[in-house]
């Protein structure tokens, strides 16, 4: 955390949590699916749900997937913007225990029928945590620069991905690992200091047993 | 320098006791250091940061400014014309404070660009604050911004141990906070010692604790704009009496633990769900019925927020 995620973010009122907040976790979503959606499902939790229309929650989700970021003035059209680009969009109830009651489960599909899931909360102050990609358990904030890397449970992809990153200097600060089942499907998620150039994470896409990687930048 | 984790209030101080600087100066070159950019470069992204919030005054002072729900704006407005009419009873910087409060808040419900301080429920506590002092007593643009990283360490110690959101510790967190880090800004904008940062912080925390977040309608406009008035004039008597030299007896690391252990114990239908207090009166209830089915006809299939 530093002082402009306190004093901070520049927004689109009226609601840190359930608007800037809202557009931070539908933002990420939009990065990690990589490609245009063309459907989302957006479940929301407590609060998110029961208030949603009166913080325009929705209308900050959907303006995140379609890459707005929180002080965009066009995030308050983003329903008829969704509309215009085809994006069809379903808004329900999660069904969730013990979760954040800021949370949104959004799924996302792209054209060629791709897909990406997360789990995210709005903690407050425009702040958010995703807690879930594709149902493995994460943990970033995106106020560090992340790379989010899924890949093959394969032995060496760990080393050869923190090789490109010591090869520039970059200190890791979080590091993070989860897997669906051993040889299965894992997503590690790096935190490091400072800045990161994206042809790091160009070059992190050509590496072998790679699915695929995104970098975030924070805010 | 030791790097602060901003986890503790009583470090802050203890820091700037020790090196003999003001507490902005200390959080500028660690924030700097954290984000591995230059001291120049915090400065001025958090002056961009304060020119937001002076447009956001200017914005929402203006008559004619109204919510996208239509249940408020227009009562900054009222109030400067008020004050014009010789109906300003309170005076001076207060009354500035009530009327740029009023302003940036109905901004932000009318979906305008504000700064999160440290929420957007309570974004015009602390533009009020250091924008009436900078008017009033002459201050510059640089001291205003720099009281903002004095604001910001409050706010940081909050947010790392307890929380700032309505959702997860009612008003108290958001509006308290605010008034906290505000308190903390005019403090070290008016020669305030750390110590009596943190004597400030304590007070003006202290006097909200137990305050709940009960939107009429889900919305961040009622009570939320005329609690950002309250709030500016919380951090007012809190700055005041600190600058004085008044003590809490209670430290401000104790108090902000309290305000959690309180917001913990509090029901969540009176954190931000719209499920108690005045969002549950049989006017608040009209109001919803009124602002949805004239919004959009199908808003009260699948939300229950008014449990109509």
């Amino acid at each position: 955390m530093n002082v402009f995620d306190i004093v901070g973010p520049i927004m689109v009122g009226p609601s840190s949590s359930h608007t800037a907040g809202a557009a931070r976790i539908g933002f990420i979503a939009g990065l990690l699916l990589g490609e245009p959606a063309v459907c989302a499902e957006i479940k929301l939790y407590g609060s998110f749900f029961k208030t949603y229309q009166g913080h325009g929650t929705d209308k900050a989700i959907v303006a995140g997937i379609l890459g707005m970021k929180p002080d965009n003035p066009k995030l308050r059209d983003s329903l008829e913007i969704a509309k215009a680009k085809n994006l069809s969009i379903t808004i329900s109830q999660a069904n969730l225990e013990n979760a954040h009651p800021n949370t949104a489960v959004i799924t996302l599909y792209d054209a060629g029928g791709k897909s990406v899931s997360i789990q995210g909360a709005s903690v407050g102050g425009g702040n958010v945590e995703i807690t879930r990609i594709n149902n493995q358990p994460v943990s970033f904030t995106g106020q560090y620069v992340t790379l989010v890397v899924i890949h093959r449970d394969v032995p060496g992809t760990i080393a050869k991905v923190t090789e490109k990153l010591s090869a520039r200097r970059v200190n890791i600060c979080n590091f993070r690992l989860s897997r669906n089942q051993k040889g299965g499907t894992a997503v590690m998620t790096i935190e490091v200091d400072g800045t990161l150039d994206r042809d790091v994470n160009d070059s992190i896409m050509k590496l072998p047993n790679i699915l695929h990687s995104t970098l975030i930048m924070p805010n | 320098m030791e790097e602060l984790k901003f986890e503790s209030i009583a470090e802050i101080i203890e820091c700037a006791n020790k090196s003999q600087r003001k507490v902005s100066e200390i959080v500028l070159e660690q924030q700097a250091n954290q984000m591995e950019i230059s001291q120049a470069a915090v400065f001025d992204k958090m002056r961009e940061t304060y020119s937001v919030m002076v447009q956001s005054v200017e914005s929402g002072i203006q008559p004619g400014v109204r919510s996208v729900s239509g249940l408020s704006g227009g009562d900054a407005y009222r109030l400067l014309q008020a004050g014009k009419n010789g109906k300003d009873i309170s005076g001076g910087v207060f009354f500035e404070a009530l009327v740029r409060a009023l302003a940036v808040s109905e901004w932000n419900a009318a979906m305008g660009c504000i700064v999160a301080a440290p929420t957007a429920g309570s974004c015009g506590i602390l533009p009020a604050a250091l924008l009436s002092f900078q008017k009033q007593y002459g201050f510059s643009e640089e001291d205003c911004v720099m009281a903002l990283f004095t604001a910001s360490a409050i706010g940081m110690v909050v947010a790392n141990v307890a929380y700032i959101a309505g959702a997860q510790g009612g008003c108290q967190a958001e509006c308290g906070t605010a008034a906290a880090m505000a308190a903390a800004a005019i403090v070290e904008l008016c020669n305030g010692t750390p110590d009596m940062i943190g004597h400030a912080v304590s007070i003006t925390f202290g006097n909200v604790l137990g305050l709940v977040c009960d939107p009429v309608a889900g919305l961040v406009e009622i009570p939320c704009i005329h609690r950002n008035a309250s709030g500016v004039a919380n951090a007012l008597v809190g700055a005041q009496l600190a600058l004085a030299g008044i003590k809490s007896l209670i430290p401000a690391d104790e108090t902000i633990l309290a305000m959690k252990r309180v917001g913990d114990a509090m029901p969540v239908t009176l954190k931000e769900t719209a499920e108690g207090g005045l969002a549950t009166t049989p006017t608040a209830k009209t109001l919803y019925t009124q602002v949805f089915n004239a919004q959009e006809g199908t808003a009260c299939r699948d939300c229950n927020g008014c449990n109509s």
